[in-house]
């Protein structure tokens, strides 16, 4: 590489860097708790299901919808989610079909007696605020999208850094940390050794990030585009007046899909389904594919089968982008990994705004600044 | 330090390559399937986090 291509390369990545370094010091420390998240939750968890009397027979679907608009009257539902590993199903509420998610309610319905154990309301706590520090900075759409740019960035500084990690190392050996010279070499080689040994992972959940980001105007794609395929004969119809049995939708959904099993339902009108449809969003029953999802529809008004058709490979990938980017798929020692990545993040954009700092000290002192790389690098590039 | 040959840019990339491997291979087996296979992934996510450790233990001071 010549100097010129490197001092390119070093612009790239002092930039990128600079630019996005604050807000990623903010999702890694947000993120931080979320990872956990769903420990952090059962720690302050009210829900808790009540022993069952034995065998006792699940009340239907529709029970459960009725339970929860009597909880909330005037509203009407939204989706309806299955619990993974226990007789319950959430049902959201709101006021209109798309409604801002601060005016959604969430009831967890235990199926046995449409009994309600407790809501999944946002109730302005700890993790709620870190929450949407880490998704929007409270901003809603333009908050999603500008940390998604930021993401984008984190990128191409990563790309960079990649790029300078060679000039760097040609005369050390992996994993050189030269800790007895001077501070700013010890933190020089911390942030290069980190900066390749978190590569792929931080890639991973940085661009899996990105993708998350982009979820609203994504869905909205797929509803103007392969929905409205989906569902062209009913064009222009409105919203039903009253909406035929969810359970029987169900049903005649897992007829039309033999082996799978309903994720979550929802209902006419809402971001995942149509107006005039139920969409019963079907899961794979192994581990492989229980990710992948299927939207069936089911006319709202008479219960009849209208179509179903496997996700675009857009959707797929915003759908694998959650666990890959949130690392909630291998159990706690997972989690654990995926937080001493984390610090080990933070280390790195730490590191590199020391370095930043401490070479503009060096610039302003003429007697040790000196072109290219040499300051930076301690050593002369070739 | 006096400046040794230059190492090719494969001896430079050669042990992150093999790191970066194993890290997509660990992110990728777990979303597969559950039980061993998440042990898998569990030990190749372990391999940057330890080599990291590794070589702060052995800075030269």
């Amino acid at each position: 590489m010549t100097n010129r291509t490197i001092r390119i390369w070093t612009l790239v990545h002092k930039w990128t860097s600079l630019i996005c370094t604050l807000f990623m010091l903010l999702l890694c420390l947000t993120g931080l708790p979320l990872i956990f998240h769903d420990e952090i939750e059962a720690l302050t968890a009210e829900d808790d299901l009540p022993v069952p009397p034995a065998e006792t027979p699940l009340k239907t679907l529709d029970e459960a919808v009725a339970s929860a608009l009597a909880t909330y009257p005037g509203e009407r539902p939204l989706f309806l989610s299955f619990d993974e590993d226990r007789p319950v199903v959430n049902v959201t509420t709101g006021p209109n079909a798309r409604p801002p998610v601060s005016q959604m309610h969430i009831s967890a319905i235990d199926l046995r007696t449409t009994r309600i154990l407790g809501d999944l309301n946002e109730d302005g706590g700890f993790m709620h605020v870190m929450l949407r520090l880490h998704v929007d900075m409270f901003a809603g759409l333009p908050g999603e999208l500008f940390l998604g740019f930021m993401g984008f960035l984190l990128f191409v500084a990563t790309v960079s850094g990649v790029v300078l990690y060679a000039p760097f190392m040609r005369k050390l050996s992996f994993g050189t940390v030269r800790a007895g010279r001077s501070t700013r070499l010890k933190w020089l080689d911390l942030h290069n050794m980190l900066g390749i040994v978190t590569l792929m992972w931080v890639v991973v959940v940085g661009l899996t990030g990105v993708i998350n980001t982009l979820s609203v105007p994504l869905v909205a794609y797929w509803r103007a585009n392969e929905l409205a395929a989906m569902i062209a004969p009913y064009e222009g119809k409105p919203v039903p007046e009253r909406f035929a049995s969810v359970d029987a939708a169900v049903r005649t959904a897992m007829e039309a899909a033999p082996g799978m099993r309903p994720q979550f339902i929802a209902f006419p009108g809402v971001r995942f389904s149509s107006n005039h449809h139920y969409a019963v969003w079907l899961k794979g029953a192994t581990p492989a594919t229980n990710r992948i999802l299927t939207p069936a529809l089911i006319d709202a008004e008479t219960g009849a089968f209208t179509d179903m058709r496997s996700m675009p490979w857009y959707m797929l990938a915003l759908r694998l982008s959650q666990p890959l980017h949130f690392g909630d798929y291998g159990g706690l020692p997972m989690k654990v990994l995926w937080a001493a990545l984390d610090v080990l993040t933070i280390v790195i954009l730490g590191s590199g705004l020391y370095l930043w700092v401490a070479r503009r000290r060096v610039a302003k002192d003429p007697a040790t600044a000196a072109p290219g790389l040499r300051t930076v690098a301690g050593e002369p590039a070739e | 330090m006096k400046p040794r040959t230059s190492l090719p840019l494969a001896a430079v990339f050669g042990i992150p390559a093999g790191i970066g491997l194993v890290t997509v291979a660990g992110l990728v087996t777990a979303l597969l399937d559950d039980g061993l296979v998440d042990a898998v992934s569990w030990v190749a996510l372990s391999v940057p986090v330890l080599v990291a450790a590794r070589s702060w233990w052995k800075r030269q001071r």
